[in-house]
């Protein structure tokens, strides 16, 4: 386990389709002087830098850590650029963490970002002959045959992924950072958008946003002295899956269950949906909210969706699922897997804001990504371990 | 902190156009052999970390198909940077501190021949500053030895003779690209390709792969007669502007080599990522090491230069002579970015 990491500082820009009024540097340095005046911090007090995106295409700048290490103060530092597809976020967290955990360093930067005005995501994530046949169109094409199978799996209700929906996006109301907000959101809305990739409709989709996060981490003696209530890192866990086997299950993958497992025996978890006060899981496509439920340990296999229908993944329900609004509301994508990361965080440092859960204690940040075979998963807590 | 050791390296012959493979195809006998030679079986290797970057293939996620080279079934614990692969040795290595785990795979391909290289690493620079204007890395590499020529009294001559002792020492390994006796002399009489540089002062195009196993304490003592210890590792990085910072010096280096104790010691060897031969000096300077201290006995980058993977071969050429016996302490440096911008150094010991 090493030495204790806390996160002391968050910050968040506010997400959006297009921020044309601020560059890359300028984009980055909104959420990290935020994340600076949350852990009273200044340029100085930083050790090191590590920095995450997911595809560097989507801005057109081949590993852009060079270019914006005048823009992070990473000049003279150390400073690390981690891809790992759409877990990037969570994996950069996750290296971050690890730099304080192995007692090297006090304080530590981490940022992701994405500006995906410069691009179109949607092409960009449509992987192209010679690499692969060309059969699907963005990952929404990628992703609904997986979905199919789970509903054909399970017998979910088909409004299962409305209702996911719905919740999300009442939830971003809540949350100033949001990119997608609709005010008179109803069931209805949501079950008459436009089908996009059948059975996922408009509203049950992400959007492609510009925007970023960034948290500044702590050792012990350094957590201590902070203004604000740090949150301390319970467990960490990553696990990878190959993209080209046959063995693979991809609606409930191997990766996910074995990174969960561990995460819960390092954090000393017996009952995750009890123990647990709330949980900010990676959910690009609403029905990934129950698969992810039963990936993860919360329900049985095969009733994952229950908890969506029951109201239990409500920010009132017993297990308040994405009450940030979750990657449905705001999705810059190399900055999607550290949102939940710092969601969670926030959660338990009591800063969440309109959309507080009351009493959080105990909560999990979930990213994956690539074709559901990268997985990055943090426990936080505010009472140190 | 504690001791961890590399215990062993394999990597790809440097070959200017691979035709016959593709990166998965690349990575997998490397990967292979590296797991083989360290004695470790895979599936007891904890950790499991890559470098490599889409811009030299042109799509994206280039790194997510590769990771089928490593047979991660059942499920592994890996990561990934965008950077070359001595940056994914010290993720893990700082892994590795932390207690939990005791060894670790890492690897990196780079296959440069599915693009135009020098303006492929245009898109590397400031997109609103520089890129625009379009600089090739090498016409950039030779601003920086223009800057060094001038202001350190070496000469052109200087530089031809290390691109002849790099071309000498590669006739020994079977990994290089370019290799052969050159008269340095001789070498002098070709024209300019950027002035001051000409093409023997430049590294050749190469797609190539390697990888590396680490272990720590007892666990490389078990496998390995002589495993080669990481005494000292650290990593800076400088301004990215080119008229921000001295090009003439390597602050970042001269920063990393102190923080892992180069010159805490007498040094026999250095493996340098200098892909152009100024940049040997520049990197020399910086650590400050001794005239007889040895420099690229593989022939370096010079021979052959994978990107995403010529840092990590560093390492692992370096561990090598340890593993060999040829040396008892060497000196390991990467390099990323235009003229040297982030550097990492370690310091290696024999048993």
């Amino acid at each position: 386990m090493g030495e204790h990491c806390a996160i002391v500082g968050i910050g968040q820009t506010k997400h959006d389709t297009l921020r044309i009024d601020v560059s890359v540097p300028g984009l980055i340095r909104e959420a990290v002087t935020k994340a600076f005046e949350d852990a009273g911090v200044s340029w100085g007090d930083i050790d090191a830098v590590v920095l995450g995106k997911a595809p560097d295409m989507f801005e057109g700048t081949m590993m852009p850590e060079l270019f914006l290490a005048d823009a992070l103060g990473a000049v003279g530092k150390p400073m690390l650029r981690v891809h790992t597809a759409g877990s990037v976020g969570g994996s950069t967290a996750l290296v971050a963490a690890s730099l304080i955990q192995a007692g090297i360093h006090k304080r530590v930067l981490t940022v992701a970002y994405e500006k995906q005005s410069e691009s179109n995501a949607m092409w960009a994530l449509t992987v192209r002959i010679p690499f692969q046949q060309a059969i699907v169109a963005g990952a929404g094409g990628y992703f609904a045959p997986l979905i199919r199978a789970y509903m054909a799996r399970t017998k979910a209700p088909e409004d299962t992924g409305i209702r996911v929906a719905l919740k999300d996006r009442l939830n971003a109301l809540k949350n100033p950072t949001s990119h997608l907000t609709f005010p008179d959101v109803t069931y209805d809305m949501v079950r008459d958008s436009p089908m996009l990739w059948d059975p996922i409709r408009y509203l049950e989709t992400c959007p492609s946003s510009d925007g970023a996060c960034a948290m500044v981490l702590a050792a012990e003696d350094a957590a201590k002295q902070s203004p604000n209530p740090p949150a301390w890192v319970h467990g960490t866990a990553m696990r990878s899956e190959p993209t080209m086997f046959p063995g693979r299950d991809q609606v409930n993958p191997q990766a996910g269950r074995d990174c969960a497992a561990e995460l819960y025996k390092k954090a000393g978890i017996q009952n995750p949906r009890k123990e647990l006060d709330c949980a900010e899981i990676y959910v690009p496509f609403s029905w990934f909210e129950p698969m992810w439920m039963e990936n993860l340990g919360f329900a049985p296999e095969g009733e994952g969706w229950k908890m969506t229908q029951e109201g239990a993944t409500a920010i009132d329900g017993d297990l308040p699922v994405n009450a940030s609004g979750g990657v449905l509301s705001s999705n810059p994508i190399g900055a999607s897997g550290m949102i939940r990361f710092a969601e969670s965080a926030l959660q338990v440092r009591g800063r969440a804001g309109e959309h507080q859960v009351p009493g959080a204690k105990k909560a999990l940040g979930h990213a994956y990504g690539g074709g559901s075979q990268f997985f990055a998963m943090w426990i936080v807590g505010s009472e140190q371990p | 902190m504690r001791d961890v050791a590399i215990v062993s390296f394999a990597q790809a012959k440097n070959v200017r156009r691979e035709l016959d493979a593709n990166e998965v195809e690349m990575v997998m006998p490397v990967v292979r052999e590296a797991v083989e030679q360290s004695g470790i079986p895979r599936r007891e290797i904890d950790f499991t970390c890559s470098g490599s970057c889409d811009y030299l293939a042109g799509q994206p996620f280039s790194f997510v198909s590769a990771l089928d080279a490593v047979g991660a079934w059942p499920p592994i614990s890996e990561s990934h940077v965008e950077m070359d692969g001595a940056w994914a040795l010290y993720e893990a290595w700082v892994k590795i501190q932390i207690g939990d785990i005791d060894s670790a795979l890492i690897y990196a391909f780079g296959k440069a021949s599915m693009g135009d290289l020098p303006d492929v690493l245009t898109l590397q620079l400031d997109p609103y500053y520089m890129a625009p204007l379009s600089p090739d890395s090498v016409s950039l590499a030779a601003l920086q030895a223009r800057a060094y020529l001038e202001t350190s009294g070496h000469s052109e001559r200087d530089l031809a003779v290390i691109a002849a002792r790099s071309r000498k020492d590669a006739k020994t390994n079977p990994a290089a690209q370019l290799t052969g006796d050159f008269d340095p002399e001789r070498l002098l009489g070709d024209p300019y390709l950027v002035s001051p540089l000409r093409k023997h002062d430049c590294p050749p195009i190469s797609d190539g792969a390697a990888a590396i196993v680490l272990a720590a304490g007892d666990l490389a003592r078990k496998v390995s007669k002589r495993p080669a210890w990481i005494r000292g590792i650290d990593h800076r990085i400088e301004a990215h502007g080119l008229g921000n910072r001295d090009l003439a010096k390597s602050l970042s280096t001269a920063e990393a080599g102190r923080r892992a104790g180069v010159g805490d010691g007498n040094v026999d060897v250095a493996e340098l990522h200098a892909p152009f031969t100024h940049q040997e000096l520049i990197l020399r300077d910086a650590l400050g090491l001794a005239n007889d201290v040895r420099v690229n006995p593989s022939g370096g980058p010079l021979a052959g230069n994978p990107m995403m993977v010529a840092g990590l071969a560093r390492f692992g050429e370096a561990a090598r002579l340890l593993m060999d016996g040829q040396a008892s302490r060497a000196v390991a440096h990467a390099t990323s970015g235009p003229c040297l911008q982030q550097n990492m150094v370690a310091v290696l010991e024999g048993e």
